[in-house]
Order: C-alpha cells, then sequence, then structure tokens
C-alpha cells in the first residue's frame, strides 16, 4: 500500500502540494493578522466585497461569450474583448445624442435602455460579422488556426476603432438617478453598483434559461455534444453557431454598458484587461459550463476587489492593491492545481477535445 | 541572354566602384568627430525625428509637445538652406513602447537629434538607445530627476531636457499643499513609473521636512479601473489630501471614486502636469471640482507666447495646445536649430556636414537661450529649463483649469 503511494506521487507532486500550503498559510495568516489589527471597519469590508460582486457581475456577463463559444466550436474566442469593447464605445455616441434631445435625464430608463440596444446590438453584429468573416472559412483547419485569427481579429478591431474614434477617453454621462447610494441599515450600496450585480444576475438568468429550456438551447446543447450528429439529426448547425456567437455578444454589450455604469470612461483597449480577466472567470468557473463562468466570475472579482486588503495588508507588505491580480491569479493557478477542469467543470474523463 | 545580364551586372560593379572611388575625394570635408558626422546632400532635407506618446490614454501629453516642434520648425523654414524633416515613432508612455520607439529609430543614421522621449519611463529605456547611437535628444516632457542626475546610471551622454526637474515640481507642490492649504496629514499614489514614483517621493520628502505627516504611499495599476481597493486602505490613515502624480486614465478614474469612498469625500485631491489635459476633465466629470493641478506656469511665458505662438498653434492645428507641454518642445526644436547652425560644415555644393559630438557639446553650452518658457542654460547633465511651476484648480467641463498658486 505505501510502496503502492509513493510510486505513484512524483516530486512535482509534492513541490506543488507543498506550493499550496505554503499559499494557504499565508492567506489564512494575513487574514487574521489584518481582522486582528482592525485597521477596517465591517461597513468597509461590506463595501469592498459589493464592489466585488459589482465587478464580478461585469466579469461574468463577459465570461459568458467565452464559455457559449468554447461549448460549441471548442475554440477561444479571443477577439471577445473587443466584441465587449466595441458596444460601449458606440454606446457612448448615443448617449452624448440622447443628451442632445434632452432626453438622458428626463427619461433615464428609456435612455439606459437605449444604450444597452444600442451596445447590444454592435456588440452581437460584430460577433456575427467576427464568425463569418473570420472563423466559419476555418472551421475545419487545426485548432490552432482559429486561434491565431481571433488575436488578429483582436487587433483589427482595436486598430478599427481606433482609427475612426480616435485614441482619446470617451466619457459616459452620468445618470442622476443613478448618483449617490442607498443606505440599507448602516450599509452603502451604490445604485451603480446594485444595477451592476442586478443586471448581471437577470441577465444570467435569461441566458441560462434560453440555454436550458428553449429549443435553440437544445440545438446548441446538443451541436456542442457532437456537431456531425446534430447536423445528421437535422439541426442548422451553422445557425446554431452564429446565434451563439450573437447570444455571447449581446451579454458583452449589455455588459459593457453595465461596465460604463461603474467605470465611466470608454476607449478602444479598454477591453483588453476586462477581456482576460473574464477569459480567466471561465476558465476557473469552468469554461463550456455557464453557471461556472458566473461562479468564477464573482470569486474573482471578490479576490480583486477584498483580496489585497485582507491577505496582503496583515502580512506588511506596502501598497498591496497594485497586486491585486498577482493575488487573483495566484489562487486561479492554486485552485486549478486542485481542480483542473474548474469550479464546477466537469471531469475530463471522456475527453471531448 | 544570360551573357547580356552578366555583362550589364559587371559594368554596374565598376561603375559603382569607381564612383566609390571619387566620392570623397569630391569632398573637401574630412570628419574628424568622435561619433562621426552626418552628411546632408544638397536639396535634401535635415532629418529630426520624435520619440513621443501619440496614441493611447496619455497621447494629449506627446501630441502637444510634437505639435510645438511643428511649429518651431514652420517658422524656422529652413536652417542653412535645408528643409528640416520631421519623423518619429510612438512610445507609448511605458517602457516597453520606449524600448521599440528607441530601436527603430537608432537604426537610422539619418537623424540627427531626437526630441523626446514624452514619458520619462519610456526615457529610461529609449535613451540609452539613442544615446548610443550617437544623436543629441532632447525631451520637452520628461521631469524624472535621475535622467539629468550627475553619476546616475539613467543620465546618458546627450541627452539634454527643457522640462522642469521634479525635484522643483514636487516641492512646490509640497509648499502649496502645506503652506498654501495648511494640510498636515496626507497621503500619495503613485503607479510604478518612474515619473509617479519620483515625483510623489519628492513631495513626501518636502512635505515631512516642512513637518508634515505623509499617512501612507499607495501604488495602483495605471491600466487599472477599480481603484476603491487603494482608496479604502488611504481614508483608514485620515488623510486630508492625497497626491497623485499620476497619468489621465488612472487619474480620472480616481477623481471620481475617491467621492464614492467613505472617510475622502472631502478630502483634496493633487495631480501633476501628467494629468493636466482635456481628457481628464471629461473623464472625471463633475467630479474633478476642486482638483489641483500642479504645471509649468504658463502664465509666465513671455509675451511671444501669445502674441506668435498659440495663434500659429491654432492656426496650423486648429486648436488650443492640449496639455503644457508644447512650448518645451518649440524651445527644443530651435535650441537643436541653433546648435546646428553654430557647429554644421557647409561645403561649396550646399553639402552639410553635422559632426554629431560638436553638436551635443555646442547644446551643453547652450546660455541664456531666449525661449518661451524663460532664458535657458544647460547644466552639464542636461537640465535646461527656467522653471517656473502654478498650481491650478479644475471645474467641471473647463479646460485649462484656473491658476491659483503663486
Amino acid at each position: 500500500m505505501l510502496r503502492n503511494w509513493t510510486q505513484r506521487v512524483t516530486l512535482t507532486d509534492i513541490i506543488v502540494w507543498a506550493l499550496g500550503i505554503l499559499i494557504l498559510i499565508g492567506v489564512i495568516w494575513g487574514s487574521i493578522v489584518t481582522l486582528n489589527t482592525g485597521k477596517y471597519s465591517t461597513s468597509t469590508w461590506i463595501d469592498l466585497t459589493i464592489t466585488g460582486l459589482a465587478l464580478g457581475g461585469v466579469y461574468a456577463l463577459i465570461a459568458l461569450g467565452y464559455t457559449l463559444v468554447y461549448g460549441i466550436l471548442r475554440m477561444i474566442n479571443f477577439a471577445h474583448s473587443e466584441v465587449f469593447m466595441s458596444g460601449p464605445f458606440t454606446a457612448t455616441f448615443a448617449a452624448q445624442a440622447l443628451i442632445a434631445l434632452g432626453w438622458w435625464n428626463t427619461y433615464p430608463i428609456l435612455s439606459l435602455v437605449i444604450v444597452m440596444l444600442v451596445s447590444a446590438a454592435v456588440s452581437a453584429s460584430i460577433a456575427i460579422l467576427l464568425e463569418r468573416i473570420a472563423y466559419r472559412p476555418l472551421r475545419h483547419a487545426p485548432r490552432l488556426v482559429p486561434l491565431i485569427t481571433a488575436i488578429g481579429a483582436s487587433f483589427f478591431l482595436q486598430y478599427t476603432f481606433r482609427g475612426l474614434y480616435g485614441s482619446g477617453l470617451k466619457p459616459f454621462p452620468d445618470m442622476e438617478i443613478f448618483s449617490g447610494f442607498w443606505l440599507i441599515g448602516t450599509v452603502r450600496i451604490f445604485k451603480t453598483q446594485a444595477v451592476a450585480i442586478l443586471g448581471a444576475f437577470i441577465m444570467m438568468l435569461v441566458l441560462y434559461t434560453i440555454v436550458q429550456r428553449t429549443k435553440i438551447g437544445k440545438a446548441m446543447r446538443s451541436v456542442s455534444e457532437d456537431k456531425e450528429v446534430a447536423a445528421l439529426m437535422g439541426i442548422n448547425v451553422d445557425r446554431v453557431i452564429t446565434t451563439t456567437f450573437a447570444l455571447g455578444g449581446i451579454s458583452a454589450g449589455i455588459a459593457g454598458i453595465l461596465y460604463l455604469l461603474l467605470f465611466p470612461v470608454a476607449h478602444f483597449f479598454m477591453g483588453f484587461f476586462p477581456g482576460l480577466k473574464a477569459f480567466t472567470a471561465a476558465v476557473l468557473g469552468g469554461i463550456g459550463n455557464v453557471p461556472g463562468a458566473f461562479l468564477g466570475a464573482m470569486v474573482l472579482g471578490l479576490l480583486e476587489s477584498v483580496g489585497p486588503s485582507l491577505f496582503l495588508d496583515g502580512l506588511g507588505i506596502p501598497a498591496p492593491n497594485q497586486l491585486k491580480d498577482a493575488i487573483a491569479f495566484t489562487i486561479l493557478v492554486f485552485i486549478l492545481i486542485f481542480r483542473p477542469s474548474g469550479l464546477l467543470g466537469e471531469r475530463l474523463t471522456q475527453a471531448k477535445a | 541572354m544570360f551573357k547580356r545580364s552578366y555583362a550589364l551586372l559587371a559594368l554596374l560593379v565598376i561603375a559603382g566602384m569607381a564612383l566609390a572611388a571619387c566620392g570623397p575625394a569630391a569632398s573637401a570635408f574630412e570628419c574628424t568627430d568622435a561619433l562621426g558626422c552626418v552628411t546632408v546632400g544638397p536639396g535634401e532635407p535635415i532629418h529630426l525625428a520624435y520619440a513621443m506618446v501619440i496614441s493611447g490614454a496619455d497621447e494629449t501629453l506627446g501630441v502637444d509637445s510634437r505639435n510645438g516642434v511643428e511649429v518651431a520648425i514652420s517658422q524656422k523654414g529652413q536652417v542653412l538652406g535645408h528643409d528640416i524633416q520631421l519623423t518619429g515613432e510612438d512610445e507609448g508612455c511605458s517602457a516597453e513602447g520606449g524600448q521599440a520607439a528607441g530601436t527603430k529609430l537608432a537604426a537610422d543614421p539619418t537623424i540627427v537629434a531626437v526630441f523626446g522621449t514624452s514619458c520619462s519611463s519610456a526615457a529610461r529605456v529609449a535613451v540609452p538607445l539613442l544615446s548610443q547611437a550617437g544623436f543629441a535628444i532632447i525631451s520637452a516632457s520628461n521631469t524624472a530627476p535621475d535622467l539629468t542626475e550627475a553619476g546616475n546610471e539613467n543620465n546618458h551622454p546627450g541627452y539634454l531636457r527643457t522640462a522642469h526637474n521634479d525635484e522643483i515640481q514636487g516641492a512646490a507642490a509640497a509648499q502649496f499643499a502645506f503652506e498654501e492649504l495648511g494640510v498636515t496629514q496626507a497621503a500619495t499614489i503613485h503607479d510604478g513609473s518612474l515619473y509617479a514614483e519620483k515625483l510623489q517621493e519628492v513631495f513626501a520628502t518636502t512635505f515631512e521636512e516642512m513637518g508634515g505627516t505623509i499617512t501612507t504611499t499607495e501604488a495602483v495599476d495605471p491600466n487599472g479601473t477599480d481603484f476603491k481597493g487603494a482608496l479604502t486602505s488611504i481614508a483608514a490613515t485620515e488623510p486630508e489630501f492625497i497626491y497623485m502624480p499620476i497619468f489621465v486614465n488612472a487619474g480620472s478614474l480616481i477623481t471620481r471614486q475617491a467621492k464614492e469612498v467613505p472617510g475622502l469625500e472631502e478630502v483634496r485631491l493633487m495631480g501633476a502636469d501628467g494629468m493636466f489635459s482635456p481628457d481628464l476633465v471629461e473623464g472625471a466629470g463633475d467630479a474633478v471640482e476642486g482638483l489641483f493641478l500642479s504645471s509649468p506656469d504658463l502664465a509666465s511665458f513671455g509675451p511671444e507666447y501669445q502674441s506668435t505662438f498659440l495663434p500659429k498653434y491654432e492656426e496650423m492645428f486648429g486648436t488650443e495646445p492640449i496639455s503644457v507641454f508644447h512650448a518645451h518642445g518649440y524651445d527644443a526644436a530651435n535650441m537643436v536649430f541653433a546648435a546646428i547652425e553654430q557647429v554644421a560644415v557647409q561645403d561649396p555644393d550646399g553639402t552639410l556636414h553635422i559632426p554629431r559630438q560638436a553638436l551635443r557639446d555646442a547644446l551643453y553650452a547652450t546660455k541664456d537661450f531666449k525661449g518661451l518658457t524663460g532664458n535657458l542654460t544647460c547644466t552639464p547633465t542636461g537640465d535646461c529649463a527656467d522653471p517656473k511651476i502654478a498650481v491650478y484648480e479644475s471645474h467641471p467641463g473647463q479646460f485649462p483649469p484656473d491658476r491659483i498658486w503663486p
């Protein structure tokens, strides 16, 4: 028994485990010390948590685009960050037009719906065009080819937008009804954050219902299971794939507006980092899995927002907040070591890939 | 067929050798300069280059300086009977961008002098490359102290600047906060860039020497969007004032988010010249109200600034200056013109020889040069500015902001 065990465990395993335990001890130790010093009050922690959830909600909606496309085509659509950028970027112009019309603060909800529609429409169109022009001709090419194409398409879109609209910052106007915060007991929730969390949650439910409960969702799931067989069963595979890209685009477009409510500045490079984070969130949750993307995004958002103050402050590390990405990604590595397929990912016993 | 082409090739080779042989003989000039000479043939333009940030969130900084250089070129017309050609590379306000721009420019031996960089972070990697290539480098907006500090590894031969040294800007900001506003508890934020880190360091040192306390120093990611965590940490130390000499993108978001963090609603924020841009006013929206910015004192510029420079700038680019280092770019260009006129050797046929080391020496020897930004005199390490710093107060939708101090 013991011999069997020593044979199976390699040096790498031991190092990996030791590393994992070290990280765990660091996290726990740091948290205990931070909480003991009492530098931050309870309401501060709640503030940071809400910030993290709002950020996580936005990541979740972007992550959906990665996860849906991966589920069906088994490819990472790296141009999705630009699908995310294109919608809100264009919506800033729509917002300016609405201000010029005088609707922005007179009919705020209508205006918000209009900019969301504009953003979702632009993002979805870009996603559909992307699939039609850049990915469909390469569907039967080796898997690396569409991946590289995606990166190329990403640069193309970024610099097209830069060429068309310039590289300066485009402000997204504030909405009067969403300025300030609600006080629930002693807890402050900024209205924009509440809208972002709520919006992300609703959008998530809608998409989950589409995938699980509708006919097109059923078709999507069957294409994801096996493209050839699905085609033989009379499913129009091309249409299903286009729909998938459109859904990813719509959710990215909505995410873009929620993002602008939180951080009201758009620029041509705005998609890159949220895109990267959302991709990470999708992997963390188990890529190809819709609830997994949501869970992964929330975990990532919380780690980024609460992590530096909670884990590092106590360890006496100066200026911990510049390390928030380092924390998020260290924890990501830590989780993937022990659950390589992500938090809710399917066990890869019968490899689909 | 084959034979004929061989014959043609042979002829060409012979002709080439003959030309090469009589090339030097035709010119009486012999280059003895330690770094070699640039030869500009008759009718050819003198090639100057820039390495500035001309894209991305900080583009106004670089584009504005480049515009200043272009105004100078357009006013000057010709130097010693030669046109002036300006080409350039984007340094992206980052070390990576500086590396790329520096490498590309260093490979072009026709370049006489380089204007740039815009950002100190880019300078740290681009300047050694350009210095190695023998160019004269003159920056209109690098302000990090170590670039011109004698003996510092970041001070390179051939590098000069018309921008102020941040030893002066940081100290002025500290003086404004402590003496004018009367605050004693200040926090600082930097973004890990050479510029921001050094500037907040100078501020902190001066502020503490005056008797103030630095409650904490936070660092943020310049490409980040959520700064609530960093601001919450700062709020826990209860400062009365936050000094954040960073750039436009992070600067505008921090200005907004500070208003939403409990304990910081009333705390006054102050940025520096890197945030002095209409993009900041747009990006920060109403939250920009009351934000202080330090910058070169535009009001102290000579009378030609108002009467000649500004109209010309507006005529050429259709806008008022979009940042604060346009006049520094203009002065840098004129210093280079003067130095070229001083050291260049002209052949009777109009060919121009510009010795590189002599050009650098002439620039370092600049004394009492009447520029827009003041009387420029260069130190042996390349600090040429005649620095005057002012503090401005921002209001929503207004650019430039109001000058309030001194």
